[in-house]
């Protein structure tokens, strides 16, 4: 079975500035790429979560995939049909998106109902004597009330509105949810109905998800496999297990060691994070991650490593990621993500 | 008072959000005070005929410039008028002028500025190019220009109206329309693969329009105003018809004896402004919560 997901080389970028006047100055032309070269390759019914920093190009990358965002380079290949950003309704039904703010992704001036049957409507989901029942219907798949059929979004709570943007997705019927920070702006008891709601979804209509967060504990909770992007590009791609295990790319670990756990006492100088995450207007040279990389050796300043891996579901983009691999009795007990180890492996 | 601070607490207990969600919150009175205002001057325009006591036209030099009497409200003019009968005439091509002046602009001017702020690229640039050169004029200056050219009339003075003043209602809408077009749910419409001329007609204008409501009632008085200024320096309404600038003009000789025939034709459209302003307002309070 073919993947439903095959992005090949996806870049998103934008021009930050006169290209003429770049040119007069003789400087290359003013572009930063939001996401460089990003492969993605999704089996169908998986649940895979992507995090990182802000500005690591995670909303581009569900941008592009929905297409909200035009692609530079690249090819998107939804279950081997090729989409590009002009899309027919049909193969815009397929991969849809439920956004960040659910206080912002509801049109304020429309009821719910009209919200949701003007997608029925124009996509011609269902007969149009049905369009009525069908809207009732997405608002029990997310269990809300009927009743909310006729209210203004401004009359519902955050989480009620999370729940309509993603009775909003699932009017079109697609294949692929991409959930864009979904949770993010919701209280944390809510937060946690959304995830099983999506989950739940996820299982009852055979749906993909794709679910895109800064947040590890909320990625971990919904997702069997988890990428891993910083400045624009995939440095660690594996099973969310494994990865939380075990984190291979130095970026992954210090992500891990700086979410807050209960009962650990965060000593200080934990984390090698402490710097601002580095900006796509001065991309460091080789390795992206080495300015602030606990690791960095000549080679990561000077040579950009590849997302490589032992096997399909492994992969991470560090010199140090699979070579220096310390053997397994070092590995301690418990299943904590140790920074310390990557260190002293290498200064060894 | 109690209506205002209920809708108040109403305000604050739900996020504020614009045009928003304006089902539930109650108009505010003054609103429905300059309605009455300016239902009651139509009323009068409408049955100008059946209320006037005279024939605005009609002469009685020998009753010239007489003082209000029980036969004339309001005294005569110095043709011997009733002035009475020739304000609630005037009130005619006072209202249509100040209506279609502003309405003319007001569609031509959100269109525009809508498209604009929408498409961006080019169109914008265009647009708004446009709009720049009308604006470096001064505005009575060109409208003075425009009749001159056109000649006097009342086609004339909408034309010239319609074609400086949508330049304010493009400016407004387009900024508006600058901020909602970035707005998630406008993207989620997008995302969903609705056409773009939907999505401008139905997700960002009616979350758009909301300052250009406001300003309307506004320009309104103004192009009642415009149309008063031209006929004060005879460019509008020419003579016999009555119109209330033209009326304000004749009366300036007399205005040491016979002040009321200035004043009463003011105060006229001071109180349709009036009632315009309560409405604007109103709207305005209703819009914020």
């Amino acid at each position: 079975m073919s993947p439903i997901i095959d992005a090949r080389g996806l870049t998103v970028s934008y021009r930050v500035g006169s290209a003429s006047l770049a040119r007069l100055r003789r400087r290359p032309d003013p572009v930063v790429h939001a996401i460089d070269e990003i492969d993605l390759v999704v089996e169908r019914g998986a649940s895979v979560g992507i995090v990182g920093e802000s500005g690591c190009g995670k909303s581009t990358l569900a941008k592009a995939l929905v297409g909200l965002a035009p692609l530079s380079a690249g090819t998107f290949a939804l279950d081997g049909e090729q989409l590009g950003t002009r899309r027919t309704p049909q193969q815009t039904r397929r991969i849809q998106m439920v956004f960040q703010d659910p206080s912002a992704s509801l049109n304020p001036s429309m009821t719910i109902g009209q919200t949701l049957r003007e997608l029925l409507r124009v996509h011609d989901m269902v007969p149009a004597e049905q369009v009525h029942q069908r809207a009732g219907e997405l608002l029990e798949l997310v269990e809300l009330p009927v009743s909310l059929l006729n209210a203004y979004p401004r009359r519902l709570s955050g989480g009620q509105r999370q729940r309509v943007g993603i009775a909003r997705a699932l009017a079109l019927e697609p294949e692929v949810l991409v959930a864009d920070e979904s949770v993010a702006a919701l209280d944390v008891s809510v937060q946690a109905a959304i995830l099983n709601l999506l989950q739940k979804l996820r299982t009852e209509l055979g749906l993909t998800l794709l679910f895109i967060s800064h947040d590890l504990a909320v990625v971990r909770h919904i997702s069997d496999r988890v990428v891993v992007m910083y400045l624009g590009k995939v440095v660690e791609d594996r099973l969310t297990e494994d990865l939380f295990r075990d984190p291979r790319h130095p970026y992954t670990a210090a992500l891990l060691a700086s979410a807050p756990r209960m009962g650990v006492e965060r000593r200080s100088g934990d984390t090698a994070l402490g710097s601002e995450p580095g900006s796509l207007h001065s991309i460091p040279s080789g390795c992206r991650f080495h300015p602030r990389c606990p690791i960095a050796q000549d080679l990561c300043r000077e040579t950009e490593p590849a997302l490589l891996g032992p096997t399909a579901a492994q992969h991470a983009a560090c010199h140090f990621a699979w070579t220096n691999r310390p053997d397994e009795s070092a590995h301690r007990g418990g299943g904590e993500p140790d920074q310390g180890r990557l260190v002293r492996m290498v200064t060894r | 008072m109690s209506v205002e601070s209920t809708a108040a607490i109403a305000a604050a207990a739900t996020p504020s959000h614009a045009i928003a969600g304006v089902e539930r919150v109650r108009m505010p009175r003054r609103v429905w005070v300059g309605a009455l205002i300016v239902a009651a001057y139509v009323l009068v325009a409408v049955f100008a005929p059946l209320i006037a006591p005279y024939d605005p036209l009609e002469q009685d030099i020998v009753n010239a410039l007489a003082s209000p009497s029980w036969a004339h409200w309001l005294g005569t003019d110095e043709l011997g008028r009733d002035v009475l009968s020739r304000l609630i005439f005037a009130s005619r091509v006072d209202l249509l002028v100040g209506f279609l002046g502003a309405a003319l602009p007001a569609i031509l001017g959100t269109v525009l500025g809508a498209v604009a702020g929408f498409r961006g690229g080019w169109v914008d640039g265009v647009i708004m190019r446009i709009s720049d050169v009308v604006q470096a004029f001064p505005t009575y200056i060109l409208i003075i220009a425009l009749v001159f050219v056109l000649g006097p009339g009342v086609t004339s003075i909408l034309v010239a109206f319609t074609l400086i003043a949508w330049v304010a209602y493009a400016r407004l809408i387009r900024t508006e329309v600058l901020r909602v077009r970035s707005l998630d749910y406008v993207a989620a419409a997008r995302a969903s693969g609705l056409r773009p001329g939907r999505i401008l007609w139905r997700h960002v204008f009616p979350n758009s329009v909301g300052q250009t409501l406001v300003y309307l009632p506004s320009d309104i008085v103004g192009a009642t105003l415009g149309l008063a200024a031209l006929s004060f320096l005879g460019l509008g309404i020419q003579a016999p018809t009555p119109e209330w600038g033209a009326m304000i003009a004749a009366g300036q000789p007399y205005i040491r004896e016979q002040w009321w025939l200035s004043t009463v034709p003011g105060l006229v459209v001071v109180g349709f402004g009036l009632g315009l302003s309560l409405i604007g307002e109103g709207i305005e309070e209703w819009t914020r919560k």
